[in-house]
Order: C-alpha cells, then structure tokens, then sequence
C-alpha cells in the first residue's frame, strides 16, 4: 500500500471542501435517499405498531362469532334445502358461558337510528351491549356507569352515551339522568363515555350504548349482529373455539352455520398487509437512492473532466492506476457516507416530529431499514464512483496535462 | 555513467489515416548531472521526448534505459513508483491543485510514496526553506505570484531529490525577471549535482545550457556542446 488511507480521506475531504456546491448537492442527494427510507419505514413500523395496539386494546384473547359459515364446507343438508344460517340469538349466546374457559361473553347488537332531546334530533349508531362489553372491549367510563349487570334478556330503559353525543344533545347542560329519545322509546342517561376507549370500527364517542334487549326491541329482530367470547388464556383460544362451534352447531340441529374469528388471524392479516407496505415504500424510498447513486456518478464524471489537468499532475508525481481510482472512490464514499450520516439525523428528526405530532403512531425507524439504507447509500457510493474513478486512472498523463 | 540513454527509439502518432514519426531513430546519452537543452520549432518532437524521458509516455520501439534499468517494458505502476522516485517535473503553466496550500502542494509526492506525515513534514519544510518560501507555506496558490507559483512547483519536483529534473517552458509564463529568477535557481540545482533538461522555444535560454539540442521533424537535428 502505497498510499494511506487516512491520506485518502484527507485529499477527499480538501477536493470536497474545495468544491462546496458539487458537495452539497450531492449530500443532499443522499440525505435525502436516506432520510425518506428511514422516515418512510419509520412511518409503516408505527401503523404497524399502531394496529397492534388497537388489537391488544380489544383483547387478545378475544373470539368472534359470527352468523353464517365463511367456508364452503361441501355437501350438507342445509345447502340442499336452501336455508338461509340461522340467526344467533341471546339463548345461543348464554349457552357459551357454560365453559371454565370462557371468561366473558358479550352479545351484540347494532343499528342506526334517531336520538333525539328537547328537539334536537341526530342519527346514530346504537349499540346493544351488556354489562360485561365494558370489561372485554377495555373500555373506559368518562361518568356515571355502564350498562348495569342484568339479566341479558330484560330490557331496561337505560343508555351510556358517548361524549360527542352527549355534547350536541345537552350541550353545556348536565346530562347524567337526564331522559332522551331513541327511535320512539324513552332512555335514562346513566353513564358517558370519554375518548379513551378507541376501538377499530366503532368510534367510542358517537355512539349510544343500550342493553341488548332493549336494542332487539327498537329493531324489532331477535338475532344479534355478533357475539364476543373473551377466553381465559391464550392457550384455551383453540379449545373455546372448538367448544364454540360445537355447542352452536347442537343448537342449530347439527348445522355448522358460524364462523368464529380469532383476534390472532386478523391481526396476522393486517400484520402483513402493512408489512407488504412497508416494504413496498421503503423500496421506493431505495429507489430514490439509487438516483442519488446516480447523481453522484454524474457529479463525479464532471469532477474527473473538471480535474484533468490535477490527474495528469498527481501521475506524473507518481501516482499509479490504484492510487488514482482509490482517490476517487474515496471521495464518493467519504461524501456518501457524510449523506448518509445527515440523512440518518434528518430521518430520525423527521421520525420524532411524526411522533409528536401524532402520539398514536409510534413511527420508529426499525433497525434493518437504517441499516439497509446506509449499506445502500456507501454501496451505491462505490460501485457508482468506480466508472467515474476508473475513467479518471485510464486518462492518459501527456494529454491530461497539455489540457487547460 | 549515463543517467539517461535512448536507444533507436521511435514515437508513431496515428492521426487519422496517417502515421506520424514524433520520434525518429533518437539515440541520446545524457550523463549524470548534465545540464541539456531541447530546443526546436513547435512539432519537432521536443516536447514528446521529454513526455517520454519522464515515463509520461511510451516508445513505440527502442528501448530506454535510465540509471541503468531498461524502463522500456515496466508495467505502469512500476514506472509511476520510479517517475515519483528520480524524476522531477515543472511545467510551463505550474501544475499546483489550486485548493492546496503551498506546503500540501509540495507534499504530494511523498503522499504517493506513502511517506510518514512526520517525515514528510520535515522535508516540505526543507524544500520551501531552500527556495525561500517558507513565509509561504501556508498560501493558497492563487495568493502567490507567478515567480512564486513556479518556485512551489520546482520544490515540489525537488522533494523527492529526484536524479533527473524536467522542465518543460518553465520560463513561458513569467515575466523575465522572474524567468531569470526560476532559470537561477535551476542551474542551481544542477551545479549541486541534478541532471536538469529544458525544453524550450526560446533560444537565448535554450543557450544557457551546456548541452544543447535542435530537434526537427522528429529528429535530433543539430547538438552543440559548449566546453
């Protein structure tokens, strides 16, 4: 070895010095290669975490069942006859708690309608919930109390309200105890609910919660939208899910007219839904570095032809074919890398500001995406500043000098 | 004991369709410590043999052998490792990377050699010291005048105590004063022992040295030898 290293990165950093504009252009080519792949993925590891969250905010020990049967499971009396599935009721949804390992069950019930107080009059989700629903969603009472614990069948004119209805119905007015209007039944607010129960699907705050017979009666129907089953552990979810179809099917004379959704299988589903985005971004993003790769051959090919007669000299003063090329190459990667560097910091600058200005998405850059952007940024570096360097060492030294 | 010898060496150009002879047949012997002018018309070949003495360019037959080691079939590294060792160059237009001081001008070559930092540190000061540029060291070479340039440069051809120094026009882009001032300083370093060549198109120079050679169409044509 001829020629030091640390000589190398000297010379590099007096020909980037001493070209600041050429530098700068292409450090912020670089940065911004590594900034957006840093940012972009940050963004997607945040939704990703942000999905998670939700999840575990319902439960993860949580089933769903819903009526009618999401397989086509071949040839059976129902399919012959033409049935229709038949509806889950209350009586199907009581007959789930008979099992150790079922800790909660939770009808549901869901429609829209009218709510209306002193003349004001606003459409609204209307959930038929029980008292347990609380407990199982890990929801939140902002005041007063949810649903009370009765019997599932008994329709009590009670309702919990969330905040935002709350706030155009009564506005500054207290709302505890007060009466209101759903459809055309009269309900006593008992409970509001506040903005800390998030939840996918539902927005917590808009809508009106009623015990569950009480919301058969105003749609007149005796089925249920869905029935949630929290099991005790992790580790009975497939027996309570077995333990599900069983019992509904000998409810159902024999016919398996439910499909039951673990919480695990949609999450799974959206866990690669967002990683496949994640991935696809962060490509694109790599892409973007791969343009600056090019910007910066590109600078580099101006740089060899506005340097010639300097080549010419340092081969006269002795300089070889690698001395030359590794002089070049040392350049790209040491201003690469100095884009890279300020991309990291501007990536992670940007992840923060995402973080701050929103709290429920912890956009984190992972690991293998910083890493694979900088791997990226010094290779692209290189291998786009070996044709320049390489042009420059084939130069011939008597031209290169008789130039300027 | 010669430094330098040439022997039947040619240089072919092909421009366009047609072979031009820079060099033809030249045999040279030049001995060490010699003082040797070129001189002759533009196109005479001058210019290529001195590219070829400092190993910038190669003879197309021939061989040259300098101190003697035939050089004529050196791979390109070995001949930029003896370039840097024992040949000195200063050019007509000086040559210095303008961002570099003065001193990291001078130490490019012993960069390349892959000098020590301390060593290299004492002897561009030494360099500098011997053409009184070390109130200089640390000016950039746009804050140097043109005589003062061209005295960087011949420190800079200098600091490897080459055997042979290479100017070509060294004088072409100073004022006369200054010329006669960089042609001292020269004939200098050859009385202490350095075979100096010039090329040259200016006669009154070109006599200055104790060699003198008149090349035309790529032959050495005339040689007069004073002393």
């Amino acid at each position: 070895m001829r020629l030091f290293g640390l000589d190398v990165l000297r010379f590099a950093w007096g020909a980037l010095v001493g070209y600041p504009s050429r530098a700068l252009l292409m450090l912020l080519a670089m940065s911004i290669g590594v900034a957006s792949v840093v940012m972009l993925t940050a963004l997607g590891e945040g939704a990703r975490s942000y999905v998670r969250g939700e999840f575990a905010s319902l439960g993860t020990n949580l089933l769903t069942v819903i009526p009618g049967r999401s397989e086509t499971g071949g040839f059976s009396p129902s399919t012959l006859m033409g049935e229709t599935p038949r509806d889950l009721t209350l009586a199907d949804a009581q007959a789930l708690t008979r099992s150790y390992s079922v800790h909660r069950v939770a009808p549901l019930n869901v429609g829209s309608a009218e709510v209306s107080r002193k003349g004001r009059v606003r459409d609204t989700v209307i959930l038929g919930a029980t008292h347990d629903m609380l407990a199982l969603r890990r929801w939140q009472i902002m005041q007063g109390k949810f649903l009370p614990k009765i019997r599932w069948n008994r329709a009590m004119p009670v309702a919990v309200i969330g905040n935002k209805v709350r706030e155009e119905l009564f506005g500054t007015e207290p709302a505890l105890g007060q009466w209101l209007r759903i459809g055309d039944r009269r309900f006593r607010v008992i409970g509001i609910m506040g903005s800390e129960g998030r939840s996918i699907g539902v927005d917590v705050e808009e809508t009106v919660y009623i015990p569950v017979a009480s919301a058969q009666q105003l749609f007149n129907t005796s089925s249920l939208f869905r029935i949630l089953v929290e099991a005790r552990s992790r580790n009975s979810l497939p027996a309570v899910e077995q333990y599900i179809i069983k019992t509904l099917q000998t409810r159902h004379q024999g016919v398996k007219d439910v499909t039951v959704i673990t919480q695990d299988a949609v999450l799974l589903t959206f866990d690669k839904i967002i990683g496949a985005l994640t991935y696809s971004v962060g490509g694109i993003a790599a892409i973007s570095l791969m343009v600056a790769g090019i910007l910066i051959m590109n600078v580099m090919l101006v740089a060899v032809s506005q340097r010639t007669a300097e080549i010419g000299l340092l081969k006269a003063l002795g300089a070889d074919h690698r001395q030359i090329l590794s002089m070049f190459v040392g350049e790209a990667l040491l201003l690469s890398s100095l884009g890279a560097g300020a991309g990291l910091i501007i990536g992670e600058l940007g992840s923060l500001a995402l973080r701050q200005a929103f709290p429920v998405l912890p956009a984190h850059a992972p690991l293998w995406a910083t890493a694979a952007a900088m791997g990226v940024a010094l290779g692209t570096g290189a291998l786009f500043s070996l044709l320049p360097a390489r042009r420059a060492a084939a130069l011939d030294p008597v031209t290169a000098l008789s130039r300027r | 004991m010669p430094v330098i010898q040439l022997q039947q060496i040619h240089r072919d150009f092909q421009v366009g369709d047609q072979i031009v002879h820079a060099l033809d047949d030249i045999n040279l012997q030049i001995d060490a410590g010699d003082y040797l002018s070129i001189m002759g018309p533009s196109g005479s070949g001058k210019s290529t043999l001195l590219n070829l003495i400092g190993l910038l360019d190669r003879a197309t037959s021939g061989h040259y052998i300098l101190n003697g080691q035939d050089v004529t079939a050196l791979s390109d590294t070995e001949q930029a490792i003896t370039r840097n060792k024992t040949i000195g160059f200063v050019f007509q237009s000086f040559h210095l990377v303008p961002r570099l001081s003065a001193a990291a001008n001078v130490e490019l070559p012993l960069m390349l050699a892959g000098m020590s930092v301390e060593e290299r540190r004492s002897k561009v000061a030494q360099a500098l010291e011997a053409l009184h540029l070390s109130d200089r060291a640390e000016h950039k070479p746009d804050q140097l005048s043109g005589g003062q340039r061209q005295r960087v440069a011949i420190a800079r051809a200098t600091v490897t105590e080459p055997a042979v120094l290479l100017a070509d026009e060294p004088t072409g882009n100073l004022d006369r004063k200054s010329g006669l001032d960089v042609m001292a300083i020269l004939e200098t370093l050859n009385d202490r022992g350095i075979t100096l060549i010039v090329v040259t198109h200016d006669a009154a120079l070109g006599q200055r040295a104790r060699r003198q050679l008149h090349m035309l169409d790529g032959r050495i044509h005339r040689e007069e030898q004073e002393g």
